[in-house]
């Protein structure tokens, strides 16, 4: 059992996306956060924005860093997580839930093939660290 | 200590002026201001011991050692602010140089720039520089500005795209972008260094360049500029050297020699003008042969035996008022003509050995970050002391209380926990060994009392500071 939930897929990039209803939902595995350290501000893109896979969607600030959060699949951004504006600690207590980033529809699947499962997840970031 | 507006007391004045005696001439009723203004009341003697005061919390290279890394944050020689000071250059009104009438008056500073620029360009193998920027960033824009020229005018508008290492300097992107371009990261190797096989995969044909910074910011000189340099004007791309780590390698390499095109210098960082908070900074821009019709003008040339403005054939425009931040202009000819050549040799000499003699002082206590050999700012990372409780940020904190300032934590961003020290050249050995022999006692505390670094510093003027609350609550009344 990995410790990164099975139910989403991950980036290289340390996001992860998964179902929601019709749409895809999108934020920053655990280790993403833990890594920034306490985060500070988040930045949302704009409801109905076309991205592409890859392409620099948001943003997060910490105290050590800032960086930018990629779209792990392309599709229209339907939903963002307002509630961070106020509180963006929620990204480091609850990253797979109530920290996510924002929601995206008509989501390219063939996208989600390129993306690592929870076991791969995993592996790659032991590897790396 | 109190603010100066807890100081204040109703009706208190430094100052009390006389009746008017002579007509009142009102400003227009918009531009008057309805309520008063909220300024502190306080006698002459409040205001005097209040900065007299603060200005002793100061700390700065002039009173403690500064190891900063990624930033050269060196000492400026006094004998520069004299020579900024002389009259001739302080009391000069720029306006002067607006009118060709005027001219006959301003060839000292015309000689001083246009000499300044030579220097400069001779320093770093360019065929011409131009001092208009006014901060390193600003001689980013300016040298990705030349690049867009430099497709434009061939007609390549496809070309608009920049690639920049992780490894690049933390500003390279943002200016590309400002300039207009989309930006790519380039991974570097696990070694810390780039390969020429990822600019390869990151080539198409819409690259209008690659910006490198050598040493990078892991302190790392890079092996393969020359082969990178090559494959890209094989592309049509051309190669931007940011110039912040200059000081590693002036007197001992130039940039034009290794294949750059254009590049940026700092002056308040390799050529020691005042540094960090308003300097004011000056970034110089460079230049090789291809983007030379189109820079910043107007330039000072020389006809003759005196110097007028002219500018360049295709001039991208002016980046700046006048001449840019033209002091710093005074004081980096001035450093340069102290030193001398040998002298400027030295200098890139010894900002090596410095880093190296406080490396290997450290390197069994701490982790280094690469195992290549650093040049003038070597990097550690604390990951495992920060499993130990004691993370890169608490020994920063530590360093505070032996009185030195911390050096650069978190940064580069390919570093976890990182740790990043330069001393600079004109650290004595003495100096490095005590500024040593804290980090080694720090590396002890940390087997021995890791809890007690929650609470350094305990020793400065005030404690342990919540950033995350600082950065959270922004309280921006005073905008």
């Amino acid at each position: 059992m990995s410790q990164y939930p099975n139910n989403c897929k991950y980036t290289k990039e340390h996001e992860w996306i998964r179902a929601d209803g019709a749409a895809y939902v999108v934020g920053i595995t655990s280790f993403a956060a833990e890594q920034l350290g306490d985060v500070t501000y988040v930045d949302l893109p704009k409801p109905g924005k076309e991205v592409k896979q890859g392409d620099s969607t948001a943003a997060v600030e910490s105290v050590k860093a800032a960086s930018d959060i990629y779209a792990p699949a392309g599709g229209r951004v339907s939903a963002v997580n307002d509630a961070l504006a106020d509180a963006p600690e929620i990204v480091n207590q609850s990253p797979f839930d109530d920290g996510w980033f924002f929601k995206l529809e008509n989501v390219n699947a063939a996208d989600l093939d390129s993306l690592m499962d929870a076991d791969a997840y995993e592996k790659y970031v032991g590897a790396q660290h | 200590m109190q603010l100066i507006y807890e100081k204040s007391v109703q009706g208190r004045r430094a100052i009390t002026l006389d009746p008017l005696d002579v007509p009142d001439a009102s400003l227009p009723r918009e531009l008057c201001r309805e309520k008063a203004a909220e300024l502190p009341e306080v006698a002459e003697i409040d205001v005097i011991r209040h900065f007299t005061n603060l200005s002793r919390r100061n700390f700065g290279v002039d009173s403690h050692f500064y190891p900063l890394g990624s930033c050269t944050m060196k000492y400026n020689p006094k004998i520069a602010e004299a020579v900024a000071a002389l009259p001739g250059f302080g009391q000069l009104h720029p306006q002067l140089s607006s009118s060709e009438a005027y001219w006959p008056l301003c060839q000292g500073a015309f000689e001083l720039l246009y000499e300044t620029e030579k220097w400069l360009a001779e320093i770093a193998g360019m065929k011409q520089t131009c001092l208009q920027p006014i901060a390193g960033a600003h001689g980013e824009l300016a040298g990705t500005l030349l690049i867009a020229a430099y497709h434009r005018e061939r007609g390549h508008a496809h070309k608009d795209t920049i690639l920049i290492p992780d490894s690049a300097h933390g500003t390279n992107p943002a200016s590309a972008a400002i300039a207009g371009f989309k930006v790519v990261e380039v991974p570097s190797h696990e070694d810390g260094t780039m390969r020429l096989d990822s600019v390869k995969a990151a080539m198409t044909e819409n690259i209008a360049g690659l910006m490198m910074t050598c040493p990078n910011t892991h302190g790392l000189f890079e092996p393969v500029v020359a082969e990178i340099a090559e494959y890209l004007h094989q592309h049509d791309a051309l190669l931007y050297y940011d110039g912040a780590n200059l000081n590693a390698i002036i007197g001992k390499a130039r940039p034009g020699d290794l294949g750059f095109d254009v590049m940026h210098y700092n002056l308040h960082k390799t050529f020691a003008t005042p540094h960090g908070m308003g300097g004011p900074g000056s970034g110089p821009v460079g230049v090789g042969e291809r983007l030379e019709k189109f820079l910043p003008g107007p330039r000072v040339v020389k006809r003759g035996e005196t110097f007028a403005l002219e500018m360049p054939e295709k001039s991208i425009g002016r980046l700046s008022q006048f001449f840019g931040n033209f002091g710093m202009a005074v004081r980096a000819y001035a450093y340069m003509r102290h030193l001398g050549k040998d002298g400027l040799r030295e200098v890139g000499e010894n900002a090596v050995l410095n880093a190296n003699y406080i490396f290997a002082r450290l390197k069994d206590a701490y982790t280094p970050a690469f195992d290549l050999p650093f040049m003038h700012e070597c990097i550690f990372t604390a990951a495992p002391e920060a499993k130990k409780g004691v993370r890169a940020l608490d020994i920063a904190k530590a360093l505070l209380d032996y009185g030195y300032h911390a050096p650069t934590v978190y940064f580069p961003l390919t570093v976890k926990e990182s740790i990043m020290i330069e001393p600079t050249e004109t650290e004595s050995r003495e100096t490095l060994d005590a500024f040593c022999d804290a980090m080694l006692e720090i590396a002890k505390k940390i087997e021995t009392d890791p809890d007690s670094f929650h609470d350094a510093p305990t020793t400065t003027p005030v404690g342990r500071l919540d950033e995350v609350r600082a950065a959270r609550q922004l309280n921006c009344a005073c905008l």
